[in-house]
């Protein structure tokens, strides 16, 4: 090998090559000679370290006992105070013991290796990734001899038909899977929203007065055919409520432009905008009452209220869909029908 | 000294039936270099280890259900609430299983490691040239593991089933639905159904804890043979040459330190566990689709994804009765896969540029590859300003800064940040290189100044050793690609010429400015003007007094 080693510039006779060989300029010196460590010179150095490293080793194993105790000795529910911070005791004396004892472990097991093995380097000599001439020429002799046995190459039906049949096993991965999920149709467009249903507080489920909002306030509500779902079918509780979630806001009318079309669609001033966000579907909830702008927490999309729900900044391309609202007989808040577009994040179908 | 022929009685039993001194002999005392960057892969290693008996240890309590139960464990603030089985049982390891918090705060933490170390060991890998020929199929390797960790990180993310989680299911339910034509179909095959349907828990727990961790197991074995395999890389030195490894044995250095290391990892991790809170998902109550709470924030790794697709302005066509969202597809369907393909291909593509068709066991230094150092860090700008945009709110609000502000801000700097920071590493590694040049030809600076009697001020110069002057030339020296004659030998002009041609202008790109080493008629030179009577380079015993100006000698 050293007589590699201090070969001049060679260029590699490769077909392509964008560099030259190393060792030069300068010749290779070889290793640095090895430097002895204190503990290869002092025994008694070397001795301070074993009784560092079974230290460490023997503090270890009591830690582990110890959370073994805290284990069963610490209640479940009890809780250490430092100052400000907090936290249960139980997990946290298990995970300080647990954790230490681990890491004294690792750090003994290291300390030894540093300090106390052999620490000279040795050279191991590489060999190129690929095969040697002669391995190539046998496995392809072997594969030549191993094809011709088979007729893959001759009998070209069998090989054909082959393919053919392994190529389509894929289909049935894919078929087998068509039962994951029912076919959109068209419940992206739907929800429980009709004419006549009640607009409800989403905490307290109480029917809402136009008289019981001020003007500037912003109330989360829900139809009011939503809660008693909850208990005949959760999931489709969800599903309904995951898209007819609304909010209804009281503005100033002579702030609020309307657009064509929505004339009647607010009640003094109370609109209803649909609270999932037409950017990918989070409930935007943050509601300034000056400007009359609302901000989805997630990717801070901003709608003007007062001016259709328009995108005045952010990620969202569309505006909040509007709920046409009116008031029935009893003087409570109903939608005049359901959305006229679907509501929630865009998708390719939705024109 | 006479050597064993047999084994012992237990391992000989083993040894007839598995034959392990054939196995053994070669890499019992295998060499691996010393470095404290090759520990990075050592960590994503560990913390995979952890993941899984953590993991293993939380399967045993959790249930992956959708099934609404009412809440009556010992946690009073959520007491009689409906919720998710899968949340009422997270609630369950965190209050009633002893050691469940910890563990699942130790679980937790280890996949925010997983994933951080598996990210710095491939920027490792990239910076240093380590995925150079033969290691290309390793590069991708890594990456595999890398984007499955990814994916495994954030399904897990989504099992409790909590407030938070269920935000981030709601914005990757609006992400697909946004693909053009499949949108709304693989959301309803992967939720079985609208979101959030009662599926999705029981389905990502499977891939969660059986599927990716079975695939990620299988690609860390192909991973460490082919490290075996190739060996280990190593830095350029005296001794350490394309033909050898240097380094400690296997056994019985390696098996302590690398053996202690995993209780290192496990110790911290445990430790973080046990005092830092992570994902308290008792306070975020249970998934609600109509709330959702402010600063909401993904685990670290995807808080690119969330920038880019936070930044990005709202555009959206409508045509020929079709919605097209610009403003998911571009950041979020092909700004990430396009970034990370450029990543995963970035060996071949350095290749081929290069032509550089030889195998490496050296690594580079980043500053002797000038220009992959600068796509490095402007790969690394793009990411941490996206990563920034992930968090603009909290930014705004922390800083109290405009929210609108800081969004037009990293609109620009996504494009032209990554620009600046290329230009501006690429002039940093050259200058490193000529500083480098400077070391070799002119020796170090003592900061020794002399005035000569006719009062001229010099700086000594004091050779350096023999083995830092080879580690600083045992490098390549570089050569753009030829681009070969325009016409053969019979006249006829040369195939793909325009394609040539590109790749030999990229390939000067590549290598330009960058700073040759010396040659060693350069070198010869430089040490023959140092015994010029006028400089004096060597430093002599007597000169001791440095940083003096020592105008009563020489």
């Amino acid at each position: 090998m050293s007589d590699e080693k201090n070969l001049p510039a060679v260029k590699d006779d490769g077909e392509h090559h964008g560099a030259v060989e190393v060792a030069e300029p300068i010749p290779d010196p070889g290793l640095e000679p090895h430097e002895p460590r204190i503990t290869d010179i002092d025994p008694k150095a070397a001795d301070r370290v074993e009784r560092q490293v079974s230290a460490m080793f023997g503090l270890a194993t009591l830690l582990v006992l110890g959370a073994c105790v805290a284990y069963f000795a610490i209640p479940r529910d009890s809780i250490l105070q430092f100052g400000p911070l907090s936290g249960n005791a139980n997990n946290m004396v298990m995970g300080l013991c647990i954790g230490l004892a681990l890491f004294l472990i690792g750090a003994g097991a290291i300390q030894w290796a540093k300090k106390l093995m052999v620490d000279e380097e040795i050279s191991e000599d590489r060999h190129p990734a690929h095969s040697s001439p002669e391995q190539i020429a046998e496995i392809t002799e072997a594969f030549k001899q191993g094809t011709a046995e088979s007729g893959f190459g001759r009998r070209k039906m069998i090989r054909n038909s082959l393919i053919g049949a392994l190529g389509v096993l894929g289909l049935p991965a894919i078929i087998f899977l068509r039962d994951l999920g029912p076919l959109p149709g068209r419940a992206l467009y739907n929800t429980i929203w009709a004419k006549g249903i009640r607009v409800v507080n989403d905490v307290t489920d109480r029917p809402i007065k136009p008289s019981d909002m001020i003007v500037g306030q912003l109330v989360n509500a829900a139809p009011a055919n939503l809660a008693p779902l909850q208990e005949e079918d959760p999931t489709a509780y969800q599903n309904a409520k995951a898209k007819s979630a609304v909010i209804v806001v009281r503005i100033k009318p002579s702030e609020i432009r309307t657009k064509p079309g929505r004339e009647n669609w607010g009640v003094d001033g109370i609109l209803c905008y649909s609270k999932i966000c037409t950017h990918v579907g989070c409930p935007i909830s943050l509601y300034e009452q000056t400007t009359h702008h609302v901000l989805c927490p997630c990717h801070q999309s901003t709608f003007d209220l007062a001016d259709g729900a328009k995108v005045v900044f952010g990620p969202a391309a569309r505006p909040l869909p509007q709920l046409p609202l009116a008031v029935d007989s009893e003087g409570y808040l109903v939608a005049q029908s359901g959305f006229h577009e679907p509501v929630g994040p865009s998708f390719w179908e939705r024109g | 000294m006479s050597a064993n022929t047999e084994f012992p009685g237990p391992v000989k039993w083993i040894d007839d039936r598995l034959g392990i001194a054939k196995i053994g002999k070669k890499n019992l005392r295998k060499v691996f270099p010393d470095h404290w960057s090759f520990m990075l892969g050592e960590i994503a290693l560990y913390s995979f280890i952890i993941l899984i008996l953590t993991g293993t240890f939380l399967t045993f309590w959790f249930k992956p259900s959708m099934a609404e139960v009412q809440y009556n464990g010992s946690y009073s603030l959520l007491k009689g609430l409906h919720m998710s089985e899968a949340y009422a049982s997270t609630l369950d390891i965190t209050f009633d299983v002893r050691g469940g918090l910890l563990v699942r705060q130790i679980h937790h933490w280890a996949a925010v490691l997983f994933i951080a170390a598996m990210m710095v060991h491939l920027l490792r890998m990239f910076f240093t040239g380590a995925f150079r020929k033969p290691r290309e199929l390793n590069w991708l390797i890594g990456f595999g593991m890398l984007f499955l960790g990814i994916v495994e990180g954030f399904i897990g993310y989504g099992l409790p089933d909590d407030l938070l989680s269920g935000t981030g299911l709601r914005i990757t339910n609006g992400m697909i639905q946004a693909s053009p034509v499949v949108g709304t179909y693989m959301n309803f095959f992967i939720f079985g159904g609208e979101f959030p349907g009662d599926d999705f828990v029981s389905r990502f727990f499977i891939v969660h804890v059986l599927l990716i961790p079975g695939i990620i197991l299988a690609l860390v074995t192909a991973h460490l043979f082919l490290v075996v395999y190739h060996k280990h890389t190593q830095y350029a030195g005296p001794g350490r040459t394309q033909k050898n490894v240097v380094g400690y044995p296997l056994f019985p250095v390696y098996t302590a330190k690398a053996g202690g290391f995993f209780f290192v990892v496990f110790g911290i991790t445990a430790l973080m566990g046990a005092l830092m809170q992570i994902n308290p998902v008792w306070l975020y109550g249970p998934y609600n689709p109509a709330e959702v709470t402010a600063g909401s924030q993904p685990d670290w790794y995807m808080g690119w994804l969330e920038g880019s697709v936070r930044i990005f302005p709202g555009f959206e066509s409508h045509f020929w009765g079709v919605t097209l969202s610009w403003n998911l597809l571009i950041p979020a369907l092909i700004i990430p896969p396009a970034f990370v393909t450029l990543v995963a291909l970035y060996p071949f593509i350095e290749g081929w540029i290069t032509g550089d068709k030889r195998e490496h066991h050296l690594l580079d230094r980043p500053r002797d590859v000038p220009t992959r150092t600068g796509i490095g860090v402007a790969f690394i700008t793009f990411y941490a300003l996206l990563w920034i945009g992930g968090g603009n709110d909290l930014i705004a609000t922390h800083f109290g800064i405009s929210l609108n502000n800081v969004t037009w801000f990293l609109r620009f700097a996504v494009i032209l940040g990554p620009i600046l920071a290329f230009m501006v590493a690429r002039r940093w590694a050259i200058s490193l290189q000529r500083a480098d040049y400077e070391r070799l030809t002119h020796g170090l600076e003592t900061g020794v100044i002399v005035r000569s009697p006719e009062g001229k001020y010099t700086e000594k110069h004091q050779p350096i050793s023999t083995y830092e002057a080879y580690s600083l030339t045992a490098r390549d020296r570089v050569l753009p690609h030829e681009i070969g004659p325009e016409t053969d030998d019979n006249g006829v002009r040369a195939p793909r010429r325009a394609l040539h041609k590109a790749r030999a202008a990229l390939s000067r790109f590549y290598f330009a400015d960058a700073v040759q080493k010396p040659t060693a008629q350069e070198l010869e030179e430089a040490h023959e003007h140092a015994h010029d009577p006028d400089e004096i380079h060597e430093l002599t015993e007597d000169t001791e007094t440095y940083r003096e100006v020592t105008s009563d000698r020489s």
